[in-house]
């Protein structure tokens, strides 16, 4: 690894601060399972690294009825799929936590990290779009918030400005009747990179059994994780039945962009958006019925 | 040139002090600083688990640990393992027969370890899956399984198993701000949901 000099601040300021003297040659380290990486192989370059994770605001996890879930940017996912609020009440993002890479970079890896890095694939982004989550910005303009879908701008890119960090996600109390799930293919069953990934929220009205709001993500068939709103739009107000989960599972692929990679090609991806958006509703609907959840 | 570092940690329940500069990773600084080569380095990028070691309690890759990082933290590697005589786990592989070119054994064991102060009863599949992070490409993992397994249920019986507490004390200095109730893995939980 080529040298850089490394700082842990104790506050948000100090480490907007830091980044911003860097000039845009800072790196925000917090579990590191992609960075460290990427500065050993020359994909990322860094002047000075940006340790977060002695920052108590990037460390909170904390759940009220009135605010819903706050996750600090550097929390690891081992410790959110922990959270018993969590599995609970944003069950497609207790998934993607126990989904990414193996127990031990659970422990270091963040959510935070996980969004900044910006990789496509990266399983726990659709699951915070369809949970509506925010992400808080700080940086030396002052603090701001943008929705989660918005964040990545293309593969590797973020919509933050150099100076600005990653504070907190902030996800709002599901209302009731709503159930949200996690589905991706890889070839093998751990260890594994999304060749496709589906997460789906539905908010049931339970006088009519329709769905009042649906939101369904993709990742890993777009340059960016990306909201298949045709779909959202075709099932809001129509049950869930498997004729309507099947035409809203076509309707998905119009969202998806993908590339022919060494996982797969853009068809089998599109296909694969098809299986796994049908399979993805289908769980939520078992989960809706208090059944049991679905495996990919 | 990035200036060097004094470091101030605790490993393997001793008080250890080291110098390094910023981009040396935890795994270098063990072996090639400190002497501590029972940790190794396969992949260096995370994927294969052979540098596993417990940082406050937890199993991580020490490949993707900076060691500038470990100021304040407690770290326990392989060689940490024995206490009086071989650890259960130690003395399971060698009867099972878990290794045969033995470089990914010290990942698997402090890896079993962790498994084993977190669900001291873990199923089959608890145990597959958690360690899926450490690759083996000698022994097909069957007997690695049978060997984390039965060292389980021997600790089970002669009351070995308490260091589950010790671990929990760890955890909870690392959990930051969440309470410990919530964040702590208990006895039979799933390692992951369905």
């Amino acid at each position: 690894m080529e040298a850089f000099a490394y700082a842990a601040p104790r506050t948000v300021a100090e480490a907007v601060e830091l980044l911003v003297g860097a000039n845009g040659s800072a790196r925000v380290l917090a579990g590191g399972t992609d960075l460290i990486p990427q500065l050993q192989e020359g994909r990322r370059r860094a002047s000075l690294v940006v340790d977060v994770k002695r920052i108590p605001d990037l460390c909170v996890l904390d759940w009220n009825p009135e605010e819903g879930l706050t996750i600090g940017a550097a929390v690891p996912c081992a410790q959110v799929a922990a959270f018993p609020r969590v599995q609970q009440h944003y069950p497609a993002l207790h998934t993607a936590c126990t989904l990414i890479g193996s127990v031990m970079v659970q422990n270091r890896a963040s959510l935070g990290g996980n969004l900044c890095n910006a990789a496509p694939s990266a399983d726990s982004v659709p699951p915070l779009i369809v949970h509506a989550a925010e992400a808080v910005i700080t940086g030396p303009g002052g603090t701001r918030r943008v929705p989660v879908e918005s964040v990545c701008t293309g593969p590797g890119q973020t919509c933050l400005a150099p100076g600005e960090l990653l504070v907190r996600l902030h996800l709002p109390v599901p209302p009731p009747h709503t159930a949200s799930a996690y589905l991706r293919f890889t070839p093998r069953n751990e260890m594994d990179i999304a060749v496709a990934g589906v997460a789906a929220a539905v908010t049931l009205d339970p006088a009519e059994g329709t769905c009042a709001h649906v939101r369904v993500a993709l990742g890993a068939v777009a340059p960016t994780p990306v909201r298949a709103i045709a779909a959202e739009e075709y099932l809001a107000g129509k049950p869930l039945t498997d004729e309507h989960l099947r035409r809203a599972a076509q309707l998905a692929v119009e969202a998806a962009k993908p590339i022919s990679d060494v996982r797969g090609s853009a068809e089998y991806r599109r296909h694969l958006v098809t299986v796994l958006t049908f399979r993805t509703l289908r769980a939520v609907r078992d989960r809706l019925a208090g059944g049991p959840a679905a495996r990919s | 040139m990035s200036t060097k570092v004094i470091v101030e940690t605790t490993i393997n329940g001793v008080p250890e002090t080291f110098v390094c500069e910023p981009r040396q990773t935890l795994l270098e600084v063990l072996r090639e600083e400190l002497g501590l080569t029972g940790t190794k380095e396969g992949c260096g990028n995370g994927n294969c688990g052979a540098c596993c070691v417990l940082l406050d309690g937890r199993p991580v890759n020490s490949c993707l640990v900076l060691a500038v990082e470990a100021q304040g933290r407690e770290i326990v590697t392989i060689e940490g393992l024995a206490a009086d005589g071989l650890h259960p786990l130690q003395q399971a592989f060698l009867e099972h027969g878990a290794l045969q070119c033995g470089a990914c054994t010290p990942g698997f064991l402090v890896s079993a370890k962790a498994l084993l102060d977190a669900h001291p009863r873990p199923t089959e599949q608890q145990a597959r899956r958690w360690l899926a992070g450490n690759l083996c490409r000698c022994t097909g993992y069957d007997k690695i399984i049978r060997a984390v397994l039965d060292a389980a249920e021997r600790m089970q019986a002669d009351g070995s198993a308490g260091e589950a507490a010790l671990a929990d004390k760890a955890e909870a200095g690392a959990t930051g701000n969440a309470p410990q109730s919530s964040s702590r893995p208990t006895a039979g939980e799933e390692v992951r949901p369905a």
